[in-house]
């Protein structure tokens, strides 16, 4: 497996690094979530065989896409080069990390911020959105995750 | 209260980084806390071990490893695992076999040797192990504590000079501490000048992982008073709680809390104390000194507003204005704290019990806290363990 950068262009093919938990849609991706037939909480990555809620003995759910966009929770990065299964580019490339919450769900989701978006540029309560990016590339193809970027208009 | 115990003996071994067998450690720490409570090894009835994950069987077996090490006598073994709180858990475990009226003397410990750099997860393509996914995608520990650290920074304004107070503070502490491993006076521009590992977190904000050992020989109240020992300090209460769905705070290893769409988020953090200061009937105004998890510096502050010590958003003020010091209105980690010692895990809360029997007993040296009467400790780890242990005398 070889470790081109994650900011490299090519031709490969693109595909989720993680099977199944966002959409391929890279314009407006979601994360793919689930939802409790029984009591309606919601469960990210997906819970499909019983609910957490104590008061609830579901065991049924549908997969529901979450919100795509969110207020920033809290926020940090990642100065040194994760230990493996991380494949980072050479030269490592330090990147931010956001929590960001979810009105509708009432969670909050960690993700990358994507390239280029500094801690500087963030604070708590920002609007952020999903978006698509490459984590990085092998010799098939581009391993795409879900990443947080600030919503334009602010 | 008929519920408590009497701790009649601790020890430690000196935390380090010393490459030996955990179980040398562990020994070491039991010797010193049965000749600390003058009770002979062969009239202990219950061995209550902490256990470790990474010495192998024994180490899952911690219990009958300490036993047969002090040397088998046929008394009666037992072994927790509860992460962080293993030893808060091997510590219930006796209590409870002593109120029974099972045993009259226990002897508790909890002792581990740490693997060198980064504790990475497991190898190969894992997608359904939570570990794996969030390392895949670059969330490794100290992500969650820059978390936390920057949440308090935008929120109620804490400044990276307020985490960098607690750190010189508890190097204070540590510093005539002969069971710390790190023994500097660390001034505030040291800090700074530490790398940054997670903004806000520098490397110097960050606990480092440890070898260490810690004991405790606790008794029934009658039997305290039998050997002359009816001034013992008392456990007076143990919290083990585990968290309450919906947990409203992001926890390592996940990626995502909880949902709070149709239950109303809840703080694990602050749930462990409650219900400490509840079976305990003691209030938090009653508190004299306190020891609680800096897994980071900033993570001091979050467990001064969980224990109840002062209002949320407060907990910087206090540090600023010295009152967190040895001397002060309200010492917290008078031993020095993770910041001194490194976390090893199994003996971790046992040693922060330890701190408080010789801070309760008037026994701390210089890091002493003057007239201390009520002390309470706090930890939290993985997969919903933690544990609150307050001690009275
Ligand atoms: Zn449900």
């Amino acid at each position: 497996m070889s470790k081109e950068s994650a900011a490299a262009t090519s031709n490969k093919p693109s595909v989720a690094v993680l099977d199944g938990w966002f959409t391929m849609d890279e314009d407006k991706p979601h994360l793919l979530g689930s939802q409790c037939n029984s009591c309606g909480t919601y469960y990210f990555p997906k819970q499909s065989n019983y609910c957490k809620n104590p008061s609830c003995d579901g065991e049924s759910f549908n997969e529901v896409p979450l919100s795509r966009t969110g207020k920033v929770w809290s926020f940090t990065n990642a100065c040194y080069q994760p230990p493996e299964p991380y494949i980072a580019a050479d030269p490592y490339q330090p990147y931010a990390i956001a929590a960001v919450e979810l009105e509708k769900e009432k969670m909050v989701v960690l993700g990358q911020v994507i390239t280029g978006v500094d801690v500087d540029a963030l604070r708590a309560g920002m609007q952020m959105e999903l978006v698509l990016e490459t984590l990085f590339e092998d010799d098939e193809s581009r391993k795409l995750t879900w990443k947080w970027k600030p919503l334009a208009s602010q | 209260m008929s519920n408590e115990i009497a701790i009649l003996g601790a020890g430690m071994h000196p935390w380090g980084k010393w490459g030996k067998n955990f179980t040398e450690y562990g020994v070491k720490a039991a010797r010193d806390a049965l000749a600390d409570a003058g009770v002979d090894w062969r009239d202990v009835g219950f061995v209550s071990g902490a256990a470790t994950m990474r010495c192998g069987y024994p180490g899952y077996v911690a219990g009958a490893t300490f036993a047969q090490a002090l040397g088998w006598q046929g008394a009666e073994v037992n072994t927790s695992y509860a992460a962080c709180a293993s030893g808060s858990q091997a510590l219930a475990a006796a209590r409870a076999k002593i109120l029974s009226g099972a045993c009259d003397v226990a002897l508790v410990v909890g002792a581990d040797t740490t693997p060198k750099g980064f504790l990475a997860p497991q190898k190969g393509e894992r997608p359904d192990d939570p570990d794996w996914v969030r390392f895949r995608l670059g969330i490794t520990n100290p992500t969650y504590f820059a978390l936390y650290a920057r949440r308090r920074m935008e929120i109620y304004g804490d400044t990276q000079d307020d985490f960098a107070l607690v750190k010189v503070k508890n190097a204070e502490h540590g510093f005539s501490n002969p069971n710390a491993r790190y023994k500097k006076k660390f001034s505030a521009e040291d800090v700074a000048a530490s790398a940054m590992v997670a903004d806000p977190l520098r490397l110097m904000d960050i606990c480092a992982t440890s070898d260490g050992g810690a004991a405790l020989v606790v008794s029934s109240v009658g039997y305290a008073k039998k050997i002359g020992r009816g001034d013992a300090v008392k456990v007076a209460a143990i919290s083990t709680v585990t968290p309450s769905y919906a947990s409203g705070i992001i926890e390592m290893p996940d990626l995502a809390t909880d949902s709070a769409a149709v239950v109303e988020a809840q703080s694990f953090r602050a749930a462990l104390p409650k219900k400490a200061y509840e079976e305990a009937g003691v209030a938090p105004g009653d508190v004299d000194v306190a020891e609680v998890y800096d897994l980071s510096t900033a993570l001091e502050l979050d467990w001064m507003e969980d224990l109840q010590l002062c209002e949320r958003g407060e907990a910087a003020q206090l540090v600023r204005a010295g009152q967190t010091r040895v001397g002060g209105r309200l010492p917290i980690n008078p031993s020095g704290g993770l910041a001194c010692f490194g976390e090893a895990v199994p003996a971790q809360a046992l040693s922060q019990v330890c701190e408080l029997t010789w801070q309760l007993r008037g026994e701390a040296g210089a890091r002493q806290v003057e007239g201390a009467k009520v002390g309470i400790t706090a930890n939290q780890g993985l997969f919903g363990h933690g544990s609150s242990v307050i001690l009275k005398r």
